[in-house]
Order: C-alpha cells, then sequence, then structure tokens
C-alpha cells in the first residue's frame, strides 16, 4: 500500500467511526489500523483494483470505492451517507441473499445490512476525501456523454424492449428485476460520463461483474443514458 | 531423466496450471450468473422473473432442453437470445465468459435436465 492510500484508508475510517461512535473528537481519534478497518473498510476497497475470482465477487459488502472520484455525483453522495437507502434491492451480490419462495425465489431481507448513516459534517467530510480516490481514469473520457434528451416512453423501449436491461434492473420502486442496482436513482447517484463507460464495457471496470457486456453501439449509449436522466427527473422514491 | 524430458514436463505443468488460473467451475458460473434468471434450483424461477416479460427457461425440463443442440445453447450463452430469435431478457455472456467456460456450462446444463 502506499503512503497516499493509507492516508486514504485512516482519513475514511476515522471519519466513519467518529460518525458511529459520535462522541470522539478529532484530536482524540485513535488512528489504530486493526480498529479502524472493521468500520468502513470492512466492506469497502479503497485500493483492490477488481475481484479477481468468483469468491472475490460474493464476498464484497459494498462497492468498490477507488473509483469514487468519477463515479458518483458529490451532492448525491452527502445526502445519500447522511440517508443511506437500499439501492441494489438483493444486496451487493444477489445470490447471498436467496431464498426460495412460493412461486419464484426471494430476496432474504433478514440477511441484509444497513449501511450506517453520518452526521451532515461528517458526510461532507467522507465526500470530500472519496471525491479524490480516481483509479481507473482512463476509462472515462470527459464529455463522453452528450447532452440530449428522450421521452420516458421511447426510452423504456430501448432500456426494455430491445435491449432487455429491465430484467435485472427496476425501473421504478416495485418495478423491474431485483439483482442489479435501481436504475431510476442512477443519473443522480453517477456521473453520466461514468454510465456510459460502464454500459459500453462493464468488464473493464469489474472483469466478473454480473452485468452483462451487450456491445452497445453509441448511439444506443447515449439513449440509455438520456433515459436515466429522464428517469431520476421522476423522482422515485 | 533426460534434460528434454524434464523440460517437457516442466512446460506441460506450466500449460496447466496457466490453463487453470482464472478458470472458474460451471457451478459456480451458473450460480453466480444464471441463477438470477433461471434460479436456485435451475428451475426457471429467479429473483428476477416477476416483472419479466417471456419467462426464464427451466432447466431442468428435459423434454424442452433435449430439443436444443450443445451448438444452439453454446451460442446462446455467447451471444444471447436474439442470436437464435429468443427473448432480449436473455443477454450475452460472451465478454464474461471463455469459451472454455461457456462449454463447461453447456455440460451443466445437461446435469441438470438429466438429458
Amino acid at each position: 500500500m502506499n503512503g497516499k492510500t493509507r492516508q486514504y484508508r485512516l482519513f475514511l475510517s476515522a471519519a466513519l467511526l467518529t460518525a458511529i461512535a459520535g462522541t470522539t473528537s478529532a484530536d482524540e481519534r485513535n488512528f489504530d489500523k486493526n480498529s479502524l478497518d472493521s468500520q468502513c473498510l470492512s466492506c469497502h476497497t479503497i485500493d483492490k483494483k477488481t475481484p479477481e475470482t468468483l469468491k472475490d465477487l460474493w464476498d464484497r459488502k459494498g462497492p468498490d470505492l477507488s473509483s469514487a472520484g468519477i463515479k458518483y455525483k458529490s451532492e448525491w453522495l452527502t445526502e445519500w451517507l447522511q440517508n443511506p437507502t437500499r439501492i441494489r434491492p438483493a444486496g451487493m451480490f444477489y445470490g447471498r441473499h436467496l431464498k426460495q419462495g412460493e412461486k419464484s425465489d426471494e430476496i432474504e431481507t433478514e440477511s441484509l445490512v444497513k449501511h450506517p448513516s453520518l452526521s451532515s459534517e461528517e458526510a461532507s467530510r467522507v465526500t470530500g476525501l472519496l471525491m479524490t480516490l480516481k483509479q481507473n481514469q482512463n476509462l472515462v473520457e470527459a464529455g463522453d456523454y452528450k447532452p440530449g434528451s428522450i421521452s420516458i416512453t421511447m426510452g423504456e423501449m430501448t432500456f426494455d424492449k430491445f435491449k432487455g436491461c429491465l430484467a435485472c434492473h427496476q425501473i421504478e420502486p416495485g418495478y423491474g428485476g431485483l439483482s442489479g442496482p435501481e436504475v431510476y436513482t442512477a443519473a443522480k447517484r453517477l456521473q453520466e460520463d461514468y454510465l456510459i463507460s460502464f454500459m459500453r464495457n462493464p468488464q473493464a471496470w469489474n472483469p466478473k461483474t454480473i452485468m452483462p457486456n451487450k456491445s452497445l453501439k453509441e448511439r444506443d449509449l447515449q439513449k440509455l443514458a438520456h433515459y436515466l436522466r429522464a428517469l431520476s427527473q421522476e423522482n422515485f422514491k | 531423466m533426460k534434460p528434454l524430458t524434464l523440460m517437457w514436463i516442466y512446460c506441460s505443468l506450466l500449460l496447466i496450471s496457466s490453463a487453470d488460473a482464472g478458470a472458474e467451475t460451471a457451478k459456480d458460473n451458473y450460480k453466480t450468473y444464471c441463477v438470477q434468471c433461471h434460479g436456485m434450483e435451475g428451475n426457471g424461477k429467479g429473483i428476477n422473473v416477476a416483472d419479466m416479460s417471456t419467462q426464464p427457461r427451466d432447466h431442468t425440463d428435459a423434454k424442452e432442453m433435449s430439443a436444443r443442440t450443445d451448438a444452439e445453447l453454446f451460442k446462446v450463452i455467447k451471444e444471447g437470445g436474439q442470436s437464435i430469435n429468443k427473448s432480449v431478457l436473455m443477454p450475452p455472456w460472451g465478454s464474461t465468459l471463455s469459451d472454455e467456460e461457456i462449454e463447461g456450462l453447456v455440460n451443466y446444463l445437461h446435469q441438470l435436465c438429466q438429458c
């Protein structure tokens, strides 16, 4: 681990530890690596490139944050850290949270873990640190997303009927597949250039991802990004 | 043992170990990529099925599964449902899995349907 990464690790861990404990002042923090790692870095990585095996993928408890600065929108991140909601209905890896139901497999909700919430001050501070993490910057080209628009109806045609994305993603609360993250908040959460990059080649970001590579044409990538933006303006909660 | 023989054994071992690196078992690949739609039991009842316009294939249905050739099964896994005029909801996994892994999945499907 290089010095910079170690510094991020300590900062992030300390910030979250304080948020959870709520009592320790900055001066009193004990930068003991083991106890700090048991807080946020037990679920997130900031220095591990990708899951190299399926076992690594199954064991991930939270998103890899090493690219947070080129992935998330900072306003959303600050807000979400204070009021975290579940983005992946079946958890980080759905296979870890399954049970058999009457009609079909169901999510074993009792096994899902809630993300801790941070104070406003801590959320801002953690966001500031996360936005400096920019691994994989070579995969994102600024301006890759070309601003434009599409109607919800046409966007849904592309997303569902033509590309089949609805199989794994919800386009509104309670409608769509459950193994992938909800997409009705995607454009609120994620930077558009990242969205384009990830949809273009998910395996470049994570070779074991359960998101298939549909070899989308540039035109369709842009359409889908327009659609995600249009969906986010519907303000589904 | 002759040096040439030793070299041959060494090279073979290297080849075997490099082929193993990164390759996952068919069962684990199925559990990761297929179960979300085809279900924990392979019966077509995964967590994603409720709002699907076309229901996923029941891999335990021997009659349906034996109607497909191995070449078709390989193609549909690698290139997706549309490649054999089936549903777009079945995505292509050719960028995720190697040809060997897809062949492994075809064999695994035979185990599931017992056909």
